[in-house]
């Protein structure tokens, strides 16, 4: 594995290695002292061409937990053209000799043109409405923390499919653990013919009651201007996670942030079934392994030194 | 066949249960017995005398004249030499509720019907303001429960406002109770509007019924665009107009799988189109009215906006021929009047002031039995059938001449001659197409849900 761009690059035996890793470092995190000397002395560059909270600060913390240096370079997604000037800033940074670059992009493909350019390992933290991988391994540990395995295991992603890279990279990571999926939303929010995929489609909730977890993605409001959907209260009224369309053994996850008594009641966000605040926990240790995968354990640098902590601070 | 189509999941959306499609009054059960009529309705293989009795409102027994006897109280009609046909169904009228009641209403609007020989009716949406929200729909149900003849139904706008931009609460007016949704009387401009509309249709149903007309190719037109329109000096609206919205539209609902009606075609070029939809499978209905199919562009020469001004306008007598024929060769659904009441104020003006639209549910039958079945240009059979499926692209099934059906059947005498308007009109406007005209053949009763809708005031019952 020399970068993570997309779901579909990985193998299964690759994600359950993923999957190892950040449940060791998932253990790290319970520790006094959370750092480890892996990626010591190396440099990771995040580059964020779009807002993102959790994301960069994810990644950020992860790198520093393993003991790499860190500059974050925010650009704001308007003011920056696509092509040329994504090369110039990259050729840029790419003078600190950086082990990694992190980029998230408004544009699918991004990170993949990135790997044309520098030698730094590449993380897609997702590129336009196409993939955004780490999401996807994060919400695989967050499962696999709670209820093991999902193989076999129906999980519904409900809500705007058509514009959302997480779907697209969920979607794929379930079903390659084994896992049926079902989309489900407004026709208008579901991509054509994507059941061609694999996964089921669904335009109600109707048969949600067959769903083991409950995947609701974020519905933004423009998406009512653009007329995908009538109104934000219609629907609430049709498609919103909530408890009275749950059972209690119905898991529920968000990629957040979340948009309360929209895609999702508060209800339900609060409750035990809730695994949110999971995935946010889970992102941390699964960033951990994948920068530890690409930079320390990978057979293209450096032999790597060991993921356990040495006892003291680093 | 489309492959497109073939590709497309099956509806698996779900609004829930929906409300009756129609609405109307409560009034008493009609229990009547009609005596050796000609029954007719093709469709269910129904042609002959027969006496027909309607008992509590249902039909409860057809059988050979003269052997039905009547009870006592039962209302006896003497129909020898008269025809029953099954009620006629109208998918497309203005009711001009909210708001427009000095044009007609809803108990003016089914009255009308009633008096044309129809049991059901659906309105559409371009009212003022126009119906966008399910608020409107429960109270227009409600209204119509209280004052309406005949069962009605309500189209939703597409639209908010008819403003072809933000689409309408959909589900939602579904489950109020809209039977399908219409921007009728404009045009949906925008293709993505169509197209998002039509993916949304595959979760609520309810049929699409669209205007057809290019605002920029029919501009600021009055009538058809030919010679007649070049001699009067009068603005055309190019047949293209009609046409190539409906290549367009045909193409989208296609893509989409959606369920689209074009209303009252109009020009060629139109039926043109959508034999090449149907061809593709495409769920493509449409309709024309009485008035394209009697009357042409050469009308207009009268500069008489009451009777001759409309969107679509009226066309060339080749436009005509080739609306016949589509509609005997089946290529066109279903006859609908368009039935678009106006005030006088708003008629009596110049040509090209004057507001677009006729009325026309009291003459519907008539007219085209004049102007169509005596002539032999068409079969009774077919103008009875045409007359009354007009609900099944929105999912109503035509009225049938069966036991244990309810009575939804209309009384005719096709030996009358009338002078349309003479006696006034069951509608508030007046704005007739055949104003002063004499027809031949006339409606004397209508059941409608088995209640009694209309009753010709000169034709009397005995009670047995």
């Amino acid at each position: 594995m020399k970068h993570l761009l997309s779901i579909e690059d990985l193998t299964q035996d690759e994600i359950e290695g993923l999957l190892e890793r950040a449940e060791s470092f998932a253990e790290v995190s319970r520790r006094d002292i959370k750092k480890v000397p892996a990626l010591r002395g190396r440099t990771v560059v995040t580059l964020f061409y779009e807002a993102s909270t959790r994301t960069s600060s994810s990644f950020e913390l992860a790198a520093k937990r393993l003991s790499a240096d860190v500059v974050s370079v925010k650009a704001s997604g308007s003011s920056v053209d696509k092509g040329e000037s994504l090369k110039d800033t990259v050729e840029t940074l790419s003078a600190y000799d950086p082990a990694a670059i992190v980029i998230r992009h408004p544009h699918a493909g991004a990170a993949q043109m990135l790997t044309q350019w520098v030698d730094a390992a590449v993380v897609n933290a997702g590129d336009g409405m196409r993939q955004h991988p780490s999401q996807a391994l994060l919400d695989l540990l967050a499962l696999r923390q709670r209820i093991g395995s999902v193989e076999g295991k129906k999980i519904w992603i409900v809500g705007d499919v058509l514009h959302s890279r997480v779907a697209r990279s969920n979607i794929q990571a379930f079903m390659m653990m084994g896992a049926e999926v079902t989309v489900a939303g407004p026709p208008t929010l579901i991509p054509r013919r994507i059941e061609e995929t694999g996964c089921q489609v669904r335009h109600s909730l109707d048969e949600i009651e067959e769903a083991d977890v409950v995947y609701s993605l974020r519905m933004q409001r423009e998406r009512m201007k653009e007329s995908f959907v009538p109104s934000i209260r219609e629907y609430a009224r049709l498609f919103q996670i909530n408890s009275r369309r749950l059972n209690p053994r119905q898991l529920v996850m968000h990629p957040g942030p979340v948009n309360r008594g929209v895609e999702i009641g508060a209800d339900v966000i609060d409750s035990d079934r809730s695994l949110i605040s999971d995935q946010v926990s889970s992102g941390l240790a699964m960033r951990m392994a994948i920068l530890f995968e690409l930079l320390a354990h990978g057979d293209h640098r450096e032999t790597a030194e060991s993921p356990l902590p040495i006892g003291e601070p680093a | 066949m489309n492959e497109v189509i073939d590709g497309l999941p099956e509806e698996q959306g779900s609004i829930g249960s929906l409300p009756d499609p129609l609405v109307q009054r409560e009034s008493p059960q009609a229990t009547i017995l009609i005596r050796g009529a000609e029954l007719l309705d093709p469709a269910a293989g129904v042609d002959g005398q027969r006496d027909v009795l309607v008992e509590d409102g249902v039909i409860t027994k057809i059988a050979d004249p003269g052997s039905i006897d009547a009870e006592d109280g039962v209302e006896v009609i003497e129909a020898e030499g008269f025809h029953v046909f099954p009620a006629f169904f109208d998918p497309h009228v203005h009711l001009r509720t909210p708001g427009q009641e000095y044009k007609e209403d809803l108990e003016t609007g089914t009255r009308s019907a009633a008096a044309g020989g129809y049991a059901g009716v659906l309105a559409m949406a371009n009212t003022s303001p126009t119906v966008s929200t399910p608020e409107q729909i429960e109270s227009l149900r409600d209204r119509a429960s209280r004052v309406a003849s005949i069962p009605v139904g309500f189209l939703a706008t597409v639209t908010h406002g008819m403003k072809g931009e933000e689409l309408t609460d959909m589900a939602e007016l579904r489950q109020a109770g809209a039977v399908g949704f219409t921007d009728d009387g404009v045009p949906i401009e925008s293709p993505r509007i169509l197209r998002r509309a039509l993916q949304y249709q595959r979760m609520t149903g309810g049929r699409i019924a669209l205007h057809q007309e290019d605002v920029e190719l029919s501009g600021a037109g009055v009538m058809h665009e030919g010679a007649v329109s070049a001699e009067l000096g009068l603005r055309g609206v190019p047949s293209i107009s009609e046409s190539v919205m409906i290549a367009r539209d045909a193409a989208i609902a296609g893509y989409e799988g959606g369920q689209i009606q074009i209303q009252h075609l109009s020009a060629r070029e139109s039926i043109q189109q959508i034999r090449l939809a149907k061809a593709e499978g495409i769920d493509v209905t449409c309709e024309v009215s009485p008035h394209h199919l009697c009357l042409t562009d050469e009308a207009v020469r009268t500069l008489d906006a009451s009777r001759y001004k409309m969107n679509p306008p009226l066309r060339t007598e080749a436009d005509r021929q080739a609306l016949i024929d589509a509609l005997a060769d089946g290529t066109i659904d279903c006859i609908a009047t368009d039935h678009a009441p106006h005030a006088v104020h708003e008629k009596e003006v110049p040509y090209e002031a004057a507001n677009m639209g006729v009325t026309g549910l009291e003459t519907a039958f008539s007219s085209v039995y004049t102007e169509l079945v005596l002539p032999g240009r068409i079969s009774l059979d077919l103008l009875v059938e045409k007359l009354g499926c007009g609900g099944a692209p929105f999912g109503i099934e035509p009225f049938r001449l069966q036991e244990g059906s309810r009575a939804n059947l209309c009384l005719v005498d096709l030996e009358a001659e009338w002078v349309v308007g003479e006696d006034g009109y069951e509608s508030r406007s007046v704005n007739s197409w055949c104003a002063g005209e004499t027809l031949k053949s006339r409606v004397l009763v209508t059941l409608a849900d088995g209640q009694v809708a209309f009753r010709l005031r000169t034709f009397s019952l005995g009670v047995a």
